[in-house]
């Protein structure tokens, strides 16, 4: 979007604590429209703030009982004038921002295919009792609380729970959403940067909580390559005893790779809870 | 600038005769909101059912089980339970006691026989495999149905302590106002049933 | 504690799941906690008894039916939690402030007792502290304000009061006898089904809402009924003051949206007690639609909770404003509008649930239109005091203080309606600052200031200024340094509920964060010291003459504190701002010249006994004591049938104590003298503090 907005406040926020900033140090176009979208909507909004902080100073100073000399008007309690303004001013603004969330709803909707030269990758992604586990369908590998993508390609996450409510969430690469047990959320996010991000549980799923967070690895192509090749290396495979081993309770879970997987495991684990009612 | 009204003479701040508060017209009026809260509940289960009116998990469906004329002859009981209840309600107006305690009574025998049939029907679907921890589609249904239950045996109750209330002290004032609010209450569940009967049964078979 | 020992899968036929392991007797904070709370309750009862007050207690207080009594109750009951509720801050605030794991370790507060706490918070906070806050000031406000003499429905008073006091009990019992929830404030499930949470903590969680949930929706049927049915003759709707229509709307939001929330809890109860399926994971459980339920409640009660305080605010406004208030009517249809968008927009509290694209913006929009008319209310306020004469009173501080933090809520709040802002913002302590920005800034800041304008109504001598005024400097202050540092680490990525993180960048931020509620601790002891320092000078703070603000409305135009029957003779209304319009008239202060008997209703036990028995049932539901639950149901309705037999609910108050009464009040306003000082816009006040005589 507007890049003068962009510079207007990233600077400020910078001074404060520099990248620290994940949502202002996007990494991905998502993250980014995501982000130039918080700070328009400040800074429009600003249009109704800094009046009414103005008036309130003034006002107060103004008409204060101790200050004599200024109008006193008792019974005035109507103003077409007035009215008119404070409805109609907030009632543009939020025209504005209405149009902007009804467009932005659609660009940024989290099911909405990226277009892209390269095609996009498919990650299944695991909520567990407390770790996140990422299956690979076309590689047929998988990881846990780690996983890699390639730069600048498309990525569509298949997100489902094995237990609780949880939200997986990068923010450097944008939107979150639910991971719901017999459910299948669609989330498809793109990075332009490499680079290693946090990424971690958006909704509190229990006293091992604190410790769901994963790595996002943004990685070129050869080093993605070189990257799976390097799981496909790991002794272990992610079959049913290794996964039951895996669904126990645990906190803080370290990174695991798994050089094999079943690529229909992801719909096993959603056809636990469904049954046989959708039985796909 | 409004101009402000000027008080005609005589006037003190205060009403120069104090009236009596009509108190039965606040009861009704609370009644009725009660209802209307009440009403937002059913809604609130009409929801849950329609969300999870397909989730029957594989397993038994109403589809199977419900028997439409079984429940015509329950809501035939219940709405002819109306019918009588208003008769009632005439008989009251008329305070005409005897009138009152035949045709409460007739209305509760009906509010019985419909509370008899609703645990037959529940213990025979039970029996047949679809108890409320069958599927998520029966637990729905028996949270709806055995809550609309739930008030018949309330308004029962009810209707055996207002004829204690009767036997005591008549058809006075008090007791009208109570009667008419059981009244209002009995019409209300009638309407909650037409609702079930239809989107629950009638539905469920189609 | 969440530990094994909780968990009994063969219940004990007397006591059921209740076992001395339940007790967590080797905590030691618990303990002392407990020993504390127990030496306290001691003392309170031994003081009652030795001064022989019981009976005074009982006659007077816990058997009341007058609404004033009521509204106190409330309110000191709201502070008792508010106690509870902010300890649970501050060791949440000091948990955060210390727990880096990589550097100085997870903090002193392991995750079973963490998430119980921040559970407990908002549970007390929302359901224990806001909600009795605000009930307490309609009570005490909104009869007084219509010209009656009580409430339509004066023993569903009572007994709404003490369902409350259960809930409250039985959250606080959770302390001592087994464990809380430790779920969430709104206990999403399956995390708060029966197969995650297996402990009685979410037990506790819905036994408490629930109960007092329907005393709530008791109070809003009353309440409702009031406003229609009760206003004195002459008063319009259009002429109701604003804190009555703005009640009058919370109260229409809490019957529409309470009965959901008693459904929704109903409905987890079944699956959690008998095993049925609205929301498990498997057997075709639906969890999103608790999500939907549970917010289709929720949103409507931030509004029942924050309407009342923007009544309060037109209230204050205009009175200090000496002022009438600009845009009545506007205010009026901007209130009602917001009503009615209320339960539109529940969906924003999950955007990232996954609906599709165009219901998001459906419900982002929504949302958005309600800052609309929001705005238009701050506008109006801030045009009453544009050509008043503004004192500067501590209501006034609460006001002015409120205008700026309620707007920077406002403004992250539409961020927030943003569905794609919202899928970075979402759940993460952007959220948690937002929201306190707006129940504190907006809601509790409004409490306040109503409980320092109305107190001298309550009790007939005003809090002290000085303390009032250090008191709102220093909770504005805690509040900024509290909750700005959450914005910022919102942006920087940190979701809420965190017991532990590696980020050694976010502890500064946390620091000041806590900091910041060390100040809110100052600001609430400051409160508290207001209080006692306040009763303690009584004499020198008295309201002589029923006004002490130069105020406006009805409920200034009798004695402090009103007589029980509130008004000798029932006011006939000619204005919006009647009592104002009465001193103009030179109308105030006048003794009417006869009286006639009035129509009171009698106090009543069954309240208070049919409250305690579903705390029985409640805690016996818990601990599945299933003949305990039984015997208590029984007893509740029995008692309930026996109070509906009782013959003689009310009496008539006979004209020789009215004239006693009334005889008092009107010699000491012959004691107050005009307030001269003040004479140039407020001839016809008479008596505020600074004319006192001595």
């Amino acid at each position: 979007m507007n890049p003068v907005l962009r510079l207007a406040i990233i600077p400020l926020l910078l001074m404060l604590g520099g990248c620290e900033f994940l949502l202002f140090d996007p990494k991905g176009p998502i993250a980014a429209a995501e982000m130039d979208l918080i700070i328009f909507s400040f800074l429009i909004m600003m249009i109704v703030v800094i009046p009414v902080f103005f008036m309130t100073f003034w006002f107060a100073i103004k008409y204060r009982a101790d200050k004599k000399d200024s109008e006193y008007l008792p019974n005035w309690e109507h103003s077409n004038k007035i009215e008119f303004v404070v409805w109609v001013v907030p009632l543009i603004i939020i025209v504005i921002l209405g149009v902007i969330t009804f467009k932005t709803s659609f660009s940024l909707d989290p099911r909405k295919p990226i277009e892209s030269d390269k095609p996009t990758m498919r990650i299944q992604v695991v909520a567990m009792d407390w770790k996140w586990l990422f299956i690979y369908p076309e590689q047929e590998i998988a990881t846990v609380n780690e996983f890699a993508m390639p730069v600048d390609t498309p990525v569509e996450f298949l997100i489902t729970s094995d237990t609780v409510m949880n939200s997986f969430f990068v923010p450097q690469l944008g939107s979150m959403i639910y991971a719901m047990a017999g459910m299948e959320n669609q989330l498809y996010l793109i990075a332009d940067q490499t680079g290693d991000f946090r990424g971690l549980s958006a909704n509190y799923s229990g006293f091992g909580f604190s410790g769901m967070k994963f790595k996002a690895l943004v990685k070129s192509d050869q080093e993605f390559e070189s990257w799976v090749s390097k799981v496909k290396s790991s002794p272990t495979a992610l079959d049913s005893s290794t996964y039951k081993a895996l669904s126990v309770k645990t906190k803080d879970h370290p990174v695991e790779h798994y050089a094999t997987v079943n690529p229909l495991m992801f719909n096993r684990i959603i056809e636990k809870y469904t049954g046989a009612q959708n039985g796909q | 600038m409004s101009q402000l009204t000027v008080p005609e003479a005589g006037y003190t701040g205060y009403v120069s005769e104090e009236h009596h508060h009509d108190y039965a017209g606040d009861t009704l009026l609370g009644f009725w909101i009660y209802i209307m809260s009440d009403c937002i509940l059913f809604a609130s289960l009409f929801a849950t059912y329609a969300v999870l009116s397909t989730s029957f998990a594989g397993m038994i469906t109403p589809k199977e089980l419900f028997d439409l004329n079984f429940v015509a002859v329950e809501t035939a009981l219940l709405l002819f339970s109306s019918f009588t209840f208003g008769m009632a309600m005439l008989g009251a107006q008329k305070k005409n006691m005897t009138q009152l305690m035949l045709w409460l009574g007739i209305t509760f025998a009906m509010g019985a026989g419909f509370l008899a049939m609703e645990l037959y029907e529940f213990w025979h679907f039970t029996h047949e495999g679809a108890g409320y921890f069958t599927s998520a589609y029966w637990s729905a249904f028996y949270a709806l149905v055995g809550t609309h239950g739930l008030h018949v045996f309330a308004g029962m109750l009810w209707m055996v302590i207002l004829v204690v209330h009767l036997l005591k002290d008549g058809i006075t004032d008090t007791n009208f106002t109570r009667l008419s609010c059981l009244s209002l209450f009995w019409h209300f569940l009638d309407i909650i049933w037409i609702c079930v009967f239809s989107l629950v049964y009638l539905m469920g078979v189609m | 504690m969440a530990n094994k020992a909780t968990i009994v899968t063969d219940p004990h036929p007397i006591f059921g799941k209740l076992t001395w392991d339940s007790i967590p007797y080797h905590d030691p904070i618990i303990l002392t906690t407990f020993l504390v709370v127990v030496m306290i309750g001691v003392g309170v009862v031994g003081a009652i008894l030795y001064y022989g007050k019981l009976r005074y207690l009982w006659d007077e207080w816990l058997t009341s039916v007058d609404h004033k009594k009521i509204g106190i109750m409330y309110i000191i009951a709201a502070f008792i939690m508010l106690i509870r509720g902010f300890s649970d801050a501050l060791l949440m605030r000091s948990q955060q402030a210390l727990a880096v794991s990589d550097t100085s370790g997870v903090g002193y507060l392991p995750p079973e007792h963490y998430d119980q706490i921040f559970t407990a918070h908002g549970v007390i906070m929302i359901f224990f502290v806001a909600m009795p806050l605000i009930v307490g000031l309609m009570n005490l406000v909104v009869p007084l304000q219509i010209g009656a003499r009580d409430v339509a429905f004066p023993f569903l008073n009572s007994l709404s009061f003490w369902l409350f006091v259960v809930g409250a009990m039985l959250v606080n019992a959770s302390l001592f006898v087994g464990e809380f929830a430790a779920t969430g404030w709104l206990a999403y499930p399956p995390l708060s089904g029966l197969e995650y949470s297996p402990w009685v903590g979410v037990d506790y969680w819905l036994w408490a809402l629930q109960i007092s949930g329907i005393g709530t929706l008791l109070s809003g049927v009353n309440f409702f009924v009031t406003i229609i049915r009760m206003r004195a003759p002459g008063m319009s709707l259009m002429k109701m003051p604003v804190f009555t229509w703005t009640s009058l709307c919370a109260n229409v939001l809490i019957i529409l949206a309470f009965p959901i929330l008693t459904v929704t809890i109903t409905l987890l109860t079944l699956d959690r007690y008998i095993g049925t399926n609205f929301f498990t994971n498997d057997l075709g459980g639906n969890q999103m639609m608790y999500v939907n339920l549970v917010w289709a409640w929720g949103h409507p009660e931030v509004y029942i909770l924050m309407l009342p305080a923007f009544g309060i605010f037109s209230e204050v406004t205009a009175t200090f404003s000496r002022k009438r208030l600009f845009g009545y009517t506007s205010l009026v249809w901007a209130t009602a509008c917001i009503m009615v968008l209320s339960f539109m927009v529940w969906l924003h509290h999950f955007f990232t649930m996954g609906a599709g694209a165009s219901v998001n913006a459906f419900f982002g929009i929504a949302t958005m239109i309600i800052s609309i008319p929001t705005g238009v209310k701050i506008f109006n306020w801030l045009f009453t005091m544009y050509k008043g004469r503004v004192r500067f009173d501590s209501p006034m501080w609460w006001t002015a203080s409120f205008i700026i933090t309620f707007t920077i809520g406002g403004v992250t709040g539409v961020m927030l309606a943003i569905p794609a802002a919202s899928f970075v913002l979402h759940n993460s302590l952007f959220l948690v600052a937002h929201f306190h920005n707006v129940i504190i800034g907006g809601a509790l800041f409004g409490y306040f200031a109503g409980l320092t304008y109305w107190f001298p109504k309550a009790t007939g001598f005003k809090l002290n200024e000085t303390l009032g005024k250090w008191a709102c400097a220093l909770w504005t202050i805690g509040f900024f340094m509290a909750f700005m540092p959450l914005y910022v680490l919102g942006f920087m990525g940190m979701t809420r509920r965190l017991n532990y993180y590696d980020n050694p960048v976010w502890n500064d931020w946390l620091l000041v964060a806590g900091a910041g509620a060390l100040i809110v601790l100052l600001a609430i002891c400051v409160q508290f010291y207001q209080i006692f320092a306040s009763i303690r000078d009584r004499k020198k703070n008295l309201d002589l003459t029923g006004d002490p603000w130069d105020a406006r409305t009805l409920e200034w135009a009798t004695s402090s504190p009103p007589p029980f029957y509130n008004f000798a003779r029932t006011p006939e209304v000619r204005d919006r701002d009647q009592f104002h319009f009465m001193k103009e008239h030179n109308l105030a202060y006048k003794q009417p010249e006869s009286y006639s008997r009035i129509h009171m209703p009698k106090n009543t036990w069954a309240g208070i006994v049919i409250g305690l028995l579903s705390g029985v049932m409640g805690f016996a539901m818990i601990w599945h004591i299933w003949w305990l639950a039984i015997v208590s149901t029984a007893a509740m309705l029995i008692s309930f049938i026996v109070y509906n037999f009782q013959k003689g609910k009310d009496y008539y108050v006979e004209v020789d104590e009215i004239v006693a009464l009334e005889n008092e009040h009107f010699a000491k306003v012959a004691q107050a003298t005009d307030a001269s000082e003040d004479g140039e816009y407020s001839v016809r006040q008479r008596g505020t503090p600074l004319s006192m005589p001595a």
